[in-house]
């Protein structure tokens, strides 16, 4: 933890005339919750590792606007989407990678209505192409014999069709890859998605989350691996809830990846 | 009788058919009462979903159970519905089994074994439909949704089944003519004994009874479709075929707000002049959807498609855990509202006149629309591509931009990123900072 990481910001480089092959974006959760910023971490321990040309927006990043589309705000979502267009336009951004499938989806589905056309990556599927590529390599066996759990994030899999790449990088760490019996196009929601994450649940049985530990828990995970700091912050929970938090860890794959790696 | 029941079948076909068309005629406008929405793209691709998806059942298998018992129904019924061309053709020109004149006795024979043997698969199947939804108790048959006339509707429709291919069986088991070419009588010879003994006129009695039963039969379930959830074996292939196409996730950009956000953001706008100029062009558009006029047409297409078969409820991480939402019912609402508006046009000279009802509260509560994770499970698991995901937001959109509505929780979510850039309270200028913490 002590290497310092090497975060560029797009008007830096800018300053010195040059320009990132793919601009990160951290996203609010990567940004400001805790949890959620040491996945941003690993993300960027990997792209130092890999020698990745990239930038950041830092503080010239806003909110995408996605929650407030979901929860019903078409005007917030397209103030907030053109405002960041101006800015990615303005830096002449070509590429994305983000850390959360709900900015990952509305940058690549709904940003190019609005004049913001850019390849937009998962940063699952970037992983996968850096270690495909040869770029990064994982040969440690540091989850050799331990069951991970995938729990596919919604505006991955079923919104945008990805369930390989989260999987096909899991499978390189020789752990045993083990299914929950809901998983990719049936998988069940953690709870978190269309803005739920910011209220509280309107009155049932039981919270959505709950279900979902319940899912993965049959699987008798060592670890549950996820692709979405929301979906993480559910898990997490959940985890704590049943009281496996000793023995069950949750992470992102950036973290498992960055671990394997020993960064 | 003679030529008096060739006119009596006339006048029976051609009214069912005709009360038919009228229907339809009325199906149609209520689904066009909906929003414009330009969906003429992509067709080849329309086109190929339509065959896997609806002609080729390629999501009904995904449970496979009730998928193979589905096509089972529905591949008997197509075919089966072949014999109603001959029926037609004896009914109007007064012969009998005109395909003995025009096939051979060997191929009208296969034909006939063909639907008497797929009309003793459907029955099974239809008893065994009956079972699940009566004895066996399949939660998606039992929730509150499904209670009084959708549970009702469901088994009236089995029952039109058992009665429509008994009455098949029957009509060529008591068909002596039939029975002696010893071709084609599969099962029907099985059933032949049960009327031994007759005399021959109690015989052709019961065999003429049999084949106007049959076709009146058909005529009536023709006729009840629109009255019922069954709508699904005529819409769900328009409804595949105007699926979306684009990824799950996307939800369309409103482009009446577009239009203002660039307005706003344009430095060069004149604010003064471009009030008045866009106030001309009539009452403001109404943000979101309270009422099903608000809706796009094809939301109004999927609703009439619905055939509750609640795979989408059954997958719902709301309705899973307890809550009040439930797509399939977003979906029977949607039909309900719609039905209601369409009878007070008729009952009105052909205009709708405000009857203190909408869609939102009077029949879906905010309360089921705030549940919504967006998670898409239910279009996933719809197997003929409804969307229900789309009516909750357009109807969330109301609540918010028209009423502002929203939960009190969201509002102070919606005002972080308005001041911040962020849904929680946090400086933007402190969004970086991540990166020197340890």
């Amino acid at each position: 933890m002590s290497e310092q990481l090497n975060v560029p910001t797009m008007a830096e480089l800018m300053a010195e005339g040059k320009q990132p092959d793919i601009l990160f974006w951290v996203g609010s959760a990567g940004s400001y919750d805790d949890r959620a910023k040491k996945i941003t971490k690993a993300f960027v321990k990997l792209l130092n590792k890999a020698n990745v040309n990239f930038a950041v927006l830092g503080t010239e990043e806003s909110c995408t606007g996605d929650i407030a589309k979901r929860a019903g705000n078409e005007f917030l979502f397209q103030m907030q989407a053109v405002m960041n267009i101006e800015v990615l336009n303005a830096y002449d951004v070509k590429k994305i990678v983000t850390c959360d499938p709900h900015s990952f989806n509305c940058l690549k589905n709904e940003y190019p209505g609005l004049g913001g056309n850019y390849e937009v990556f998962h940063h699952t599927q970037f992983i996968k192409e850096l270690l495909d590529s040869g770029q990064l390599e994982v040969t440690e066996n540091t989850f050799k014999g331990k069951r991970i759990t995938f729990h596919d994030p919604c505006y991955l899999g079923r919104a945008n069709n990805e369930y390989d790449a989260p999987r096909d990088i899991l499978k390189k760490t020789n752990a045993t890859l083990v299914e929950m019996k809901r998983s990719r196009n049936t998988a069940l929601c953690c709870g978190a998605g269309g803005a739920q994450m910011f209220k509280e649940p309107e009155p049932g049985a039981m919270d959505i989350n709950m279900l979902r530990t319940e899912d993965a828990l049959e699987t008798k995970p060592d670890i549950i691996a996820t692709g979405c700091p929301y979906c993480n912050t559910m898990m997490t929970d959940g985890i704590k809830f049943k009281e496996k938090e000793n023995s069950i860890v949750v992470k992102d794959i950036a973290e498992l990846i960055a671990e394997a790696k020993g960064l | 009788m003679g030529i008096l029941s060739n006119i009596l079948f006339a006048i029976i076909l051609f009214a069912g058919i005709g009360f038919f068309a009228k229907n339809v005629k009325s199906l149609f406008r209520n689904i066009k009462l909906g929003k414009d929405k330009d969906i003429s793209d992509n067709k080849p691709e329309r086109l190929k979903n339509m065959i896997n998806i609806a002609l080729g059942q390629s999501k009904m298998v995904k449970r496979p159970v009730s998928g193979f018992l589905h096509v089972v129904v529905y591949v008997g019924f197509i075919i089966i519905n072949i014999e109603v061309l001959e029926i037609i053709i004896d009914g109007l020109f007064g012969t009998h089994r005109i395909g003995l004149s025009v096939l051979p006795t060997s191929v009208y024979g296969f034909l006939i074994s063909t639907f008497e043997v797929l009309a003793v698969l459907v029955l099974v199947a239809v008893v065994i439909f009956w079972i699940r939804r009566n004895v066996i108790k399949i939660k998606r048959f039992l929730s509150s949704e499904m209670s009084g006339w959708p549970k009702a509707d469901g088994n009236i429709i089995l029952y039109f089944e058992v009665v429509l291919m008994s009455l098949f069986l029957i009509m060529n088991a008591t068909d002596l003519e039939f029975q002696a070419l010893s071709s084609g009588n599969v099962i029907s010879q099985f059933i032949a004994p049960l009327f031994s003994g007759m005399a021959e006129g109690t015989l052709h009695l019961i065999e003429r009874s049999a084949w106007w039963l049959h076709i009146i039969g058909i005529l009536v379930f023709l006729n009840y479709l629109y009255y019922s959830k069954h709508l699904h074996i005529l819409l769900a292939f328009p409804n595949v075929y105007y699926g979306k196409l684009t990824p799950k996730g996307q939800l369309p950009n409103n482009p009446t707000v577009t239009k203002e956000v660039m307005l706003m953001m344009d430095p060069n706008a004149d604010p003064f002049a471009a009030a008045p100029e866009t106030e001309a062009e009539g009452e403001p558009e109404k943000f979101g959807a309270s009422d099903v006029q608000d809706l796009p047409w094809i939301n109004l297409l999927n609703a009439y498609t619905c055939t509750e078969c609640g795979r989408c409820t059954s997958e719902c991480p709301a309705n899973l855990t307890g809550k009040k939402l439930s797509p399939r019912k977003i979906m029977m609402d949607t039909r309900d509202r719609l039905t209601e508006v369409g009878k007070n046009i008729d009952a009105n000279k052909g205009v709708f006149v405000p009857d203190g009802k909408q869609l939102l509260n009077d029949y879906i509560t905010p309360e089921e629309l705030w549940a919504c994770t967006s998670c898409n499970a239910c279009v996933e698991a719809c197997p003929v591509s409804i969307d229900p995901l789309s009516i909750i937001m357009e109807m969330r959109s109301y609540l918010v931009m028209e009423e502002s509505a929203a939960p009190t929780e969201l509002n102070n979510m919606m005002s972080n990123i308005e001041n911040n850039g962020a849904p929680w309270p946090y400086n933007q200028q402190d969004r970086l900072n991540w990166k020197n913490e340890a």
